[in-house]
């Protein structure tokens, strides 16, 4: 034990002695948040869409007719309390429904005005504002349409609510997913680095002529990582809440808890592409290319992932960081608790475990 | 039981397409307590024997063990027992003195304490720059640390890898004095260098080039083993006498040396080749082979086997 402390000692002074280094590693959190503020366009197609028509008349099964016959929604008709929507938005069934009142058809042809309702999930606002818009238009093409058939002008409001983000704020969005490309960055380039570097400078050569375990290795070079990047973790919380006003609407407890898994995943990650390579700028090499791009790209932080063709959603499901950013997206902006994130949180925890064994057993006790 | 017993060591490797054999069939042992060299240029072969007894590396063929422990079935005892110095300065440059000999303390299961008297004589030179990072000590001084974190676990035996490349002449003689200490302390100590001069201060040498061992024996018995007459050969015109000497039958190899020229021959030279080279101005005197020509001579025998071959 005291061999292990010695160890993460050590390794926590070469983290302090680099200020540069160090500088990037608690700086970084606060630079991305900033530049990451700004919005992201959206594309959206086949959409879910739940419908609760209430109404089951002639108008408003055309309506439901024309939405479905645009490429943007699949329609998904479901028998709920309009009230109770959120829930199938808790369970991810989909993310916009519309619902049409019960004599919309009366309504619209004597009084020549009624309203429809759209609610969207808009714990991601972009694509919230998009669906609630290409609903809204579709709405709006039907009420041409039957502005050319009668004779009497006939209006139909839609009233759009924006669930979780009323005010639909951009950072709802980019701080999880920030989150997830920070501890990434941090965790899996930081590890591999340190590692290939005692390889690059000889000092691994001693290590392993020394009775340290690998184990132990590991283990005292991952604790100090952990712990900054669990500082991190307060960093962009405090942030969000001070500066953008985005308070955890869940556990606090759960989704640090998220996040050590998390991180964890990511740490054992750069250990295991410390394993197979031999030099710095290759190990800063794959975990840029190899862990930062898919980060970016197959999480669903900058592109929804249900908008990819087939194989690419397939591959999304080996990129920790999708599990970790939809946690993160429940726990601190649904409010969800455990029951509400469990299958990610196992599904990271397999990855982690498979990583976890990668690693052991391609670590070399040798040189070569 | 000896310290260090190798047999038939061989080890390859593969450059792009090309494998590159690095050991031909090393062997050779050193026995308890002695102060064992090998000697021979870069790329010899020296480091990777050094990795292969470390249980760094896993050689192709032939076995060795470090007192009875196998280098790759028992390789986690015997790097309870071992001390290691790799020929690049392998400590942590950000870590200050105290600190990279508490580490290495501590990674042994130990305290600088414990051991403080292995040390002793080294870490009274280091003391006063205890708190220095290692990175901003000078070569003697790094290597003087490197040996201390080597040392500080009392290791059964010490394998040092060319310890003295690029240290300065006078903490080359200093390094060597401290080693014959360490030695009266009970420890083996395996050690490595280009420098031939260092050849004499060890117990017994080998003498390695191209991956093969040329020679084994104690630094006398290695210059004994030369039967050839060598003459000093003293001129201002080095490089034309180099030229005009070659080309005599009686020459067997010829080559600067320091300030001089070294002349291996064939036989005795004659009163009369003597006079007519004084006339040159050439002036010659017969000396005592040394290792270095021990070694050029020992190089060119096989140089010539291989072109025979």
């Amino acid at each position: 034990m005291k061999t292990f402390w010695s160890f993460v000692k050590k390794e926590s002074l070469h983290i302090l002695r680099d200020p540069k280094t160090l500088f990037i590693l608690l700086g970084m959190p606060l630079a991305q948040i900033l530049i990451f503020g700004f919005a992201l366009t959206n594309e959206v197609k086949n959409s879910k869409l739940i419908v609760v028509d209430q109404s089951k008349d002639a108008e408003s099964i055309t309506l439901i007719q024309k939405i479905d016959a645009s490429k943007y929604f699949d329609i998904h008709f479901a028998e709920v309390d309009p009230n109770k929507i959120d829930q199938l938005f808790k369970a991810s069934k989909a993310k916009i429904a519309l619902i049409i009142s019960s004599g919309f058809s009366g309504q619209l042809l004597h009084s020549h005005s009624t309203s429809v309702q759209i609610i969207c999930d808009a714990s991601d606002p972009n694509t919230a504002t998009a669906q609630s818009n290409y609903l809204s238009a579709i709405i709006g093409d039907y009420q041409k349409s039957l502005l050319s058939r009668g004779s009497l002008p006939m209006t139909i409001k839609p009233e759009v609510r924006m669930l979780y983000n009323p005010q639909l704020k951009g950072v709802y969005n980019f701080v999880p997913g920030v989150m997830a490309m920070i501890l990434l960055l941090i965790c899996t380039l930081m590890t591999s680095v340190s590692i290939v570097k005692e390889k690059e400078l000889g000092t691994m050569e001693v290590l392993l002529t020394s009775p340290l375990r690998p184990a132990l290795i590991i283990a005292g070079k991952v604790i100090p990582y952990l712990v900054l990047s669990m500082g991190n973790i307060s960093t962009i919380l405090l942030l969000s809440y001070f500066v953008f006003d985005m308070p955890v609407q869940g556990s606090i407890l759960l989704l640090y808890f998220c996040s050590f898994i998390f991180i964890l995943t990511a740490l054992i990650l750069g250990v295991l592409i410390s394993t197979i390579t031999d030099s710095q700028m290759t190990a800063m090499f794959i975990s840029m290319v190899g862990m930062f791009l898919p980060t970016i790209m197959l999480s669903g932080f900058m592109f929804p992932i249900e908008n990819m063709p087939k194989p690419l959603q397939f591959v999304s499901n080996i990129v920790p960081a999708k599990y970790y950013y939809i946690m993160v997206k429940n726990v601190m902006i649904k409010g969800l608790g455990f029951a509400g994130i469990y299958k990610e949180l196992a599904k990271l925890f397999l990855l982690m475990s498979f990583f976890l064994i990668m690693s052991i057993r391609k670590f070399k006790i040798r040189l070569a | 039981m000896n310290a260090i017993a190798v047999q038939g060591l061989k080890k390859s490797y593969l450059q792009g397409k090309e494998t590159i054999s690095a050991l031909k069939g090393i062997d050779f042992s050193v026995h308890q307590n002695e102060l064992f060299g090998l000697i021979g240029p870069d790329g010899a072969g020296k480091t990777s024997i050094f990795r292969i007894l470390t249980s760094l590396l896993l050689a192709d063929e032939g076995e060795a063990s470090v007192f009875g422990l196998d280098v790759v079935k028992d390789f986690r005892a015997l790097r309870k027992i071992i001390g290691y110095m790799p020929g690049k300065f392998s400590l942590y440059q950000d870590l200050t003195i105290q600190e990279n000999l508490e580490f290495f303390a501590t990674i042994f299961e130990t305290t600088i304490d414990q051991n403080y008297d292995m040390i002793r004589d080294i870490y009274v030179m280091l003391e006063p720059f205890k708190n220095r990072r290692a990175g901003k000590l000078s070569g003697g001084m790094k290597q003087k640390l490197a040996l201390c974190c080597a040392l500080i676990h009392k290791p059964k035996i010490l394998f040092l890898d060319e310890p003295t490349t690029g240290v300065d002449a006078v903490s080359r003689k200093e390094f060597w004095a401290t080693l014959k200490t360490i030695q009266q302390l009970g420890i083996s100590i395996l050690v490595s260098t280009p420098y031939m001069d260092e050849a004499i201060l060890c117990d017994r040498v080998a003498l390695i080039q191209n991956g093969e061992i040329l020679g084994l024996n104690t630094p006398e018995g290695i210059i004994d083993s030369f039967d050839r007459p060598l003459y000093e050969v003293f001129t201002n015109d080095k490089f034309s006498t180099l030229q005009q000497l070659r080309k005599l039958d009686i020459t067997d190899k010829i080559y600067p040396f320091g300030e001089s020229l070294h002349w291996i021959t064939n036989n005795n030279i004659e009163e009369k080749l003597i006079s007519e080279l004084q006339k040159r101005k050439i002036s010659i005197r017969f000396i005592r082979a040394g290792i270095e020509d021990v070694f050029i001579h020992k190089m060119s025998i096989k140089e010539h086997e291989a072109e025979l071959h």
